[in-house]
């Protein structure tokens, strides 16, 4: 049995917990959420240089060819710090969508530029509040040009390409599109967020210039399976901040003193912050589970996947609300740091789809495993 | 990231697997023999072959394995459902390491062999009325008289005390100094004069159980484990051991058969899995039992490398009681009316259901309660401070009780 990752992947863990501790502490946190920038360029730059959103490309793309083992580390640890930038949208998001359904000419123009970072990627797909769905999705594309409105477009004000969901009239009713941001009959409006640090946009297309990125009538397939990848390595962001809330609430309760103790001696506060652990505990052994799924694109993945991320999402919600609580009133104050956490629980919660949906991806799973 | 056995481990699950194939009891060679007997039989065959409790040094009975071989051992012979029932687990699982750890050469080479072949059945007394959660405030006592030590009390909770040929027990010898002060550990022969065993009638209406009378009980000094006074040190060997061999099980066949209910029975004419409701619990369900499985495996990752494993584990118990007892009442209101027949001819899964429901209860408390094992790992693991006692330095015949 070696259910673990390898030493080279733990160094790599340490390595990016060094560099995030150094380069995005969470006064840079904070600088993105108090500025007027949408993201943070320069940590941007210096992810690229380290490497990171090369990751998984191979290298006759421009990338380091590596597994998705190491890009699971590396999220955990972008997860932990909170960070500030496109890297789910751009690298788990928008370079998976390439590799997977892109043509090799599509491949060779984009990878190397998301690889090195000088692109950044989004995927639109929500039109409105609620659930889409291949029945419900309204732009589409014509003779390679775009109409329709995206919203909730995550990093749509600071990306430079997007893959869109459109309409399609044959096959499973959608299509994916490829479409570069800074063309005509796009227009970019930023739409305010719960986590300031994270930008969203509405992106509205006016005969854009799109092109197909995989089979016309596909795209749906191709969406769960999208969704599928992503959710393990959203997880693993999630298990990084449900860890580093439970750590921030931990630190807290050993550091205050109320009725003459630690709050970390009481009961209540002991029963609550150890429920965080079994909770991030399950949440990390199913994203193991999912980590390997991935990395070998087993047949388990869409129940391995759903595991890990309905895991993670309870996880980090969890630990980052009882974070707050276990601060007190300070933990609700602008000037702690506690909101972070909050903030971004919920953005990841819901930005490839909500618990809910999640749950009835598990089951669905579940159901044709039985059945095989 | 791999599942696989390495070369070496490879070879030994392929030797574990040949022996089981080869030895397992038929269904003939236990006809006539009591769930005792069957046992005995059973681990008796391993014994003689070298396959009892095989991490246990040779001279002791076992192979000599290492705890990684155990854990395959367990796999390879958890396959074969129908093998005779564990009445050595709290002997080999918690009297052993004891013995081993606190015991003196000669007693170990006469004791831990009859464990092993299952020639001798041991039991653990440590629980008393006035005794549960905070252990320590146990009270029955031990007086010396010469060269022995004379019992008088009560334990309670002792699995298998009816049947058992040996005892591990923990005992106040000095009230007048605080709790965990004054207490001293010893094995008894529990075919000794004034000892007396009542079973416990549960709520599920079984005796798994039972109380334990000792009057007047005589135990010679040589019994004892660790130094007069030492008993809570020598007691948290037995519990850390407890711990590790409750909190190994698995929450699985409940789950599917639960899926297989869900599949079965309807809700407004339609399959009950195909309701939103019931499909959130199912996936938060198997959320769980997909986490613990693979948090077993990480920890069996751990002792493959060599390496002891991490604290994670200690989370199964806590996690697996509570959910096996919402996985057993939910199972109940999917067959609505029908869930409150309890009635193996007529019920889902003979009543495998409303079974566990009635079992659960008691998982949830023996071998530390939830609220126990929360402390557990908000002390040991998240480093955070216990709860002030107002016992603490305070002499034990001084301390208050209450009612009972």
């Amino acid at each position: 049995m070696n259910f673990e990752f390898s030493e080279e992947q733990n160094l790599l863990r340490e390595q990016a917990h060094g560099f995030l501790g150094e380069h995005c502490p969470m006064t840079k946190v904070r600088a993105v959420l108090d500025g007027d920038q949408p993201t943070d360029r320069e940590l941007w730059a210096k992810i690229a240089e380290m490497g990171w959103t090369a990751t998984v490309i191979p290298e006759e793309f421009g990338g380091l060819g590596l597994s998705y083992l190491e890009l699971a580390v590396i999220a955990e640890e972008l997860g932990r710090a909170v960070a500030p930038t496109p890297f789910s949208s751009s690298v788990y998001l928008a370079t998976e969508a390439l590799l997977l359904a892109g043509s090799t000419a599509q491949k060779e123009r984009w990878l190397p530029n998301l690889a090195n970072g000088t692109t950044i990627g989004a995927f639109a797909m929500a039109e409105g509040p609620g659930r889409t769905t291949a029945a419900n999705l309204t732009a589409a594309a014509h003779n390679g040009a775009l109409h329709g409105t995206k919203v909730a477009v995550a990093d749509g004000d600071v990306a430079d390409i997007a893959v869109v969901v459109t309409k399609a009239d044959s096959g499973d009713g959608a299509s994916l599109q490829l479409v570069e941001l800074g063309g005509d009959g796009v227009s970019i409006n930023p739409q305010r967020t719960l986590d300031f640090s994270r930008s969203h946009a509405r992106l509205e297309f006016t005969g854009a210039a799109a092109e197909p990125l995989g089979p016309s009538g596909q795209g749906w397939a191709l969406v769960n399976k999208l969704f599928d990848r992503a959710a393990v390595l959203f997880a693993w962001e999630q298990i990084g901040g449900a860890e580093a809330a439970l750590e921030m609430a931990k630190e807290y309760a050993l550091g205050r003193y109320a009725f003459g103790r630690p709050i970390a001696s009481y009961q209540a506060i002991k029963h609550k912050l150890a429920h965080a652990y079994v909770n991030n505990t399950l949440a990390r052994s199913n994203g193991y589970y999912g980590a390997w799924a991935l990395s070998k694109d087993a047949a388990e993945l869409p129940l391995a996947a759903a595991t890990a991320r309905v895991s993670a999402t309870q996880a980090y919600y969890y630990a980052s609300k009882e974070n707050i609580q276990t601060h007190g009133g300070m933990g609700y104050t602008w000037e702690f740091d506690c909101q972070f956490h909050y903030r971004r629980a919920k953005l990841l919660s819901v930005n490839i789809g909500s618990e809910t949906q999640w749950r009835n991806k598990l089951v669905q799973a579940l159901e044709q495993s039985n059945a095989a | 990231m791999d599942f696989n056995d390495t070369p070496a481990e490879a070879t030994f699950r392929e030797e574990a697997r040949a022996w089981l194939r080869g030895n397992v009891p038929t269904a003939t060679e236990l006809e006539g023999l009591d769930p005792i007997g069957q046992a005995k039989l059973w681990q008796k065959r391993k014994y003689d072959s070298g396959w009892a409790c095989i991490r246990w040094p040779k001279e002791y009975g076992g192979r000599g394995a290492t705890t990684i071989e155990q854990v395959i051992w367990n796999q390879e012979e958890a396959k074969h459902p129908n093998l005779p029932g564990a009445v050595f687990s709290i002997g080999q699982g918690m009297a052993a390491p004891t013995l081993m750890a606190w015991a003196k050469e000669e007693h170990r080479r006469r004791y831990l062999p009859k464990l092993a072949s299952g020639e001798e059945i041991w039991c653990q007394l440590f629980s008393e009325p006035a005794g549960g959660s905070d252990l320590a405030a146990l009270r029955t006592r031990a007086e010396r008289d010469g060269d022995e030590w004379v019992l008088n009390g009560q334990k309670i909770w002792t699995s298998g005390a009816h049947y058992s040929d040996y005892g591990i027990i923990v005992v106040r010898t000095d009230p007048t100094v605080p709790k965990h002060k004054g207490l001293s550990y010893f094995f008894l022969n529990m075919k000794s004069p004034g000892v007396e065993t009542k079973p416990i009638k549960q709520l599920s209406g079984d005796a798994n159980f039972n109380e334990v009378y000792f009057t007047d009980v005589r135990i010679p000094d040589d019994q004892r484990l660790g130094e007069v006074g030492q008993g809570w040190q020598v007691s948290l060997t037995t519990l850390m051991n407890e711990r590790a061999a409750i909190g190994g099980g698995s929450a699985g066949g409940d789950f599917k058969a639960l899926l297989r209910l869900a599949q079965t029975v309807t809700i407004d004419d339609r399959p009950a899995i195909e309701n939103p409701a019931v499909r959130a619990k199912l996936a938060n369900w198997h959320c769980k039992r997909s986490g613990l499985k693979y948090t077993g495996y990480r920890s069996l990752s751990a002792l493959s490398r060599g390496e002891t494993p991490g604290p994670e584990n200690s989370i199964g118990k806590l996690v697996a009681a509570p959910m096996t007892q919402d996985i057993a009442s939910f199972a109940m209101d999917l067959m609505e009316m029908s869930g409150a027949v309890w009635d193996e001819g007529y019920s889902p899964d003979a009543g495998l259901f409303q079974a566990m429901f009635m079992a659960i209860p008691g998982f949830r408390i023996a071998g530390g309660t939830d609220e126990i094992m929360a402390n557990i790992i908000a002390e040991r693991v998240l480093g955070l401070p216990q709860e002030p006692r107002l016992d603490k330095g305070i002499p034990f015949n001084e301390v208050p009780t209450g009612a009972g």
